[in-house]
């Protein structure tokens, strides 16, 4: 009674069944592998080139090779022995032949300032004329008083290795200490703690306004007959379909001094004169709300036209009061679904950028503007690519928040 | 609607829900019907009342070589990136909801994930990527980037489709003595073709909306329409970007229609099918 049951040619039907199951999926995955082999190239690595590029430190191990080679064996107390001098002079000469010197001076200005030109001097010099028996290290010295300062070679020693903290940390206002360790910096050389602070604290505006205007615009849409009601959705969604650039221009329109809402409520008597609605947080507040409005209104809709109207006035016939039966029976159930979409607009706002650049004032700019400023006015790759890597790990844990909490494919396109 | 027998507290929260969501309505739309009649104006600033009309700014729009270009190249590579995006995007959502295997739910994760990437990021890692290769100022490196943006709308709806779609209905074809490729033509495509064709749209529609990704690899060359329009609305605001938003609009209007087209079509055919 026990023999496995088979198939009309005498197999296993248990085997037979895996491999058509194993068959099966090659075919899926077969499927599936010229989309991911696709975004592998022009996207994930891309984005993995961003990452390295956050911590990659070419510049003195390329530009100051034999230096580097020889500070390696320095015992960090006093100054580098004449041997690290010696090669630092062969290099300077290289780099002045091949004009590396900039590179080279712009990545050790970071660290101290000054050092730009502490560099660019001395490599003019090059080649040194060393007489037999005279140091190298006193001609340096003499050459420039800095380089007897063991702090140069610190920051000299540091570099000399291909990776680096130092975008990182400066991302986060953090500076190294000699003995490698992270600390805060100065309170007057702070920049980006509050940048980070500022994104994130505009984002949950821009989400919060958008969840108070929507849910409202939802519910409603959802509760009126079909006919009505899409109708109205029209309205939602063709704002959702119109270029984000054609609405930055009219909300310009709209709001900059002499722009209609102005005329409108000075020519109402409500104002003396143009308030400023363009151009500061209170535009680029308005501007994103109406670009995310519909990423809340759309989800939510969904859901609430998948609870039957039947629970609302069971509940009121019930004696419950209209306002706590939606309360109690209506809100519970639209919570996770209008909660997904927030997630969804929140994690939108922390990456935007036209809007932002467009209708705000320096005050108003977020983390991405500044990886773009980084990368386009100042071409300082490394902390383009720091900022860039912090803000993709924020956003990456919320989207895996969001995935863990939604599923991946059940992002609502409405 | 308002029972005869609601009491005024219920009466006032009845009017004043009304009256924000209508707010909130005009608040969505004002934006699109304020910029269309200064498009129309012959005044050089963007500035209401218009005092007289004329069309120059679309003389302006479609008589300047540069404005002619960008929208050249949005024709170019926005339906490019599309149909890139359709046929990738399709395949790996039959292939996904063909058939469980491991790692599937992670490897959906990422097949969106560039829908949530801040766009500034894939801007310069792609030209971080793409320049050593000569991938900048081409057409091709921005094709391939706005198809990987474009990309997860497809598996979206595409997947969303066939979600629905009724498995029985490829065994009934065959046991009534289809082949599977005839099967699939008469069958799985007319049921499936909305989705694909709805998820272009969104494909189309964030190409050709893309302004970041085009500002980091595209030259002036290959400046496209959005991308125009930011140095325009950045440098100086003038009515010809009204023309070109109306331009846009009507656009936009066009392709939400054939969306909703489709929308009753899917419908209809699938009640048509189950019943």
């Amino acid at each position: 009674m026990n023999a496995p049951l088979t198939a009309a040619d005498g197999e296993s039907l248990k085997v037979k069944l895996a491999r058509e199951r194993r068959n099966k999926q090659l075919k899926a995955i077969a499927l599936v592998a010229p989309l991911a082999l696709f975004l592998l190239l022009t996207f994930l690595v891309p984005i993995a080139m961003l990452l390295k590029r956050s911590v990659d430190n070419p510049e003195v191990i390329t530009y100051l090779p034999q230096t580097s080679a020889e500070i390696a064996s320095w015992d960090r107390r006093g100054l580098p022995s004449e041997a690290v001098f010696a090669a630092m002079a062969r290099d300077l000469t290289v780099a002045k032949e091949q004009k590396t010197v900039s590179e080279i001076s712009k990545r050790l200005n970071m660290d101290i300032s000054g050092f730009r030109s502490l560099i660019q001097r001395s490599a003019r010099k090059m080649p040194l004329e060393v007489a037999a028996g005279e140091s190298v290290r006193d001609q340096f010295i003499a050459m420039d008083e800095r380089w007897g300062d063991p702090d140069h070679w610190h920051v000299i020693a540091k570099n000399a290795k291909s990776w680096t903290p130092y975008y990182l940390y400066s991302s986060l206002d953090l500076r190294e200490t000699k003995a490698g360790t992270p600390e805060l910096a100065p309170e007057e050389e702070r920049a980006f703690l509050s940048i980070f602070g500022r994104t994130l604290w505009m984002s949950m505006w821009i989400t919060l306004i958008s969840v108070l205007l929507g849910y409202p615009i939802a519910y409603w849409l959802a509760n009126l007959p079909a006919r009505k009601s899409n109708l109205l959705m029209i309205l939602v969604l063709l704002p959702f379909w119109t270029s984000v650039l054609v609405r930055v221009a009219s909300w310009i329109v709209l709001l900059q001094q002499e722009g209609l809402i102005n005329s409108a409520l000075m020519g109402l008597g409500i104002i003396g004169e143009p308030l400023q609605l363009a151009f500061n947080r209170t535009g680029v507040y308005i501007a994103m709300v109406h670009i995310l409005l519909p990423f809340v209104i759309l989800p939510a809709y969904s859901v609430m036209k998948s609870i039957p109207p039947t629970y609302m006035r069971a509940a009121i016939s019930l004696g419950d009061h209209p306002f706590a039966a939606f309360w109690k029976i209506y809100f519970p159930q639209t919570v996770a679904g209008v909660a997904a979409g927030a997630l969804l607009v929140f994690i939108m706002c922390m990456g935007y950028y036209i809007t932002p650049a467009l209708l705000g004032g320096p005050q108003e700019q977020m983390v991405s503007y500044y990886v773009a400023f980084y990368t386009n006015v100042t071409i300082n790759w490394g902390m383009a690519a720091a900022l860039g890597s912090l803000l993709l790990v924020a956003t990456m844990t919320l989207y895996a928040v969001y995935s863990k909490l939604v599923g991946a494919n059940k992002l609502s396109l409405g | 609607m308002l029972p005869n027998y609601a009491s005024p507290i219920e009466r006032i929260w009845f009017w004043t829900f009304r009256i924000l969501c209508v707010s909130v309505l005009i608040f969505l739309v004002s934006p699109l019907l304020v910029i269309i009649p200064l498009s129309f104006s012959d005044n050089t600033f963007l500035l209401y009342p218009i005092e007289n009309f004329s069309l120059r700014w679309y003389q302006e729009f479609f008589g300047n070589e540069v404005w002619l270009n960008s929208l050249k190249n949005s024709f170019i590579v926005a339906p490019a990136a599309t149909l890139l995006a359709m046929v990738l995007g399709s395949l790996a959502a039959v292939g996904l909801s063909s058939s469980n295997f491991p790692g599937k739910a992670l490897l959906m994760s990422i097949l969106i994930s560039p829908m949530v990437v801040p766009v500034v990021i894939v801007g310069v890692g792609s030209y971080l990527f793409f320049a050593p290769l000569g991938l900048t100022n081409s057409y091709l490196g921005l094709i391939l980037v706005h198809t990987a943006l474009g990309v997860p709308f497809v598996v979206i709806t595409v997947s969303a489709t066939l979600g629905n779609f009724n498995v029985n209905l490829i065994k009934a074809s065959a046991n009534l003595g289809a082949n599977p490729l005839t099967t699939y033509r008469r069958i799985v495509f007319p049921l499936i073709a909305p989705g694909v064709i709805s998820g272009g749209l969104f494909a189309f529609a964030t190409s050709f909306d893309e302004v970041v990704v085009t500002l980091f690899l595209a030259g002036p060359e290959q400046s496209t329409l959005p991308r125009q329009m930011f140095g325009g609305i950045k440098e100086n605001i003038s009515p010809a970007i009204a023309a070109a938003a109306t331009v846009l609009i009507l656009f936009s209007i066009a392709l939400l229609l054939t969306l909703e087209w489709l929308r009753g079509r899917a419908e209809k055919m699938r009640t048509a099918v189950e019943h």
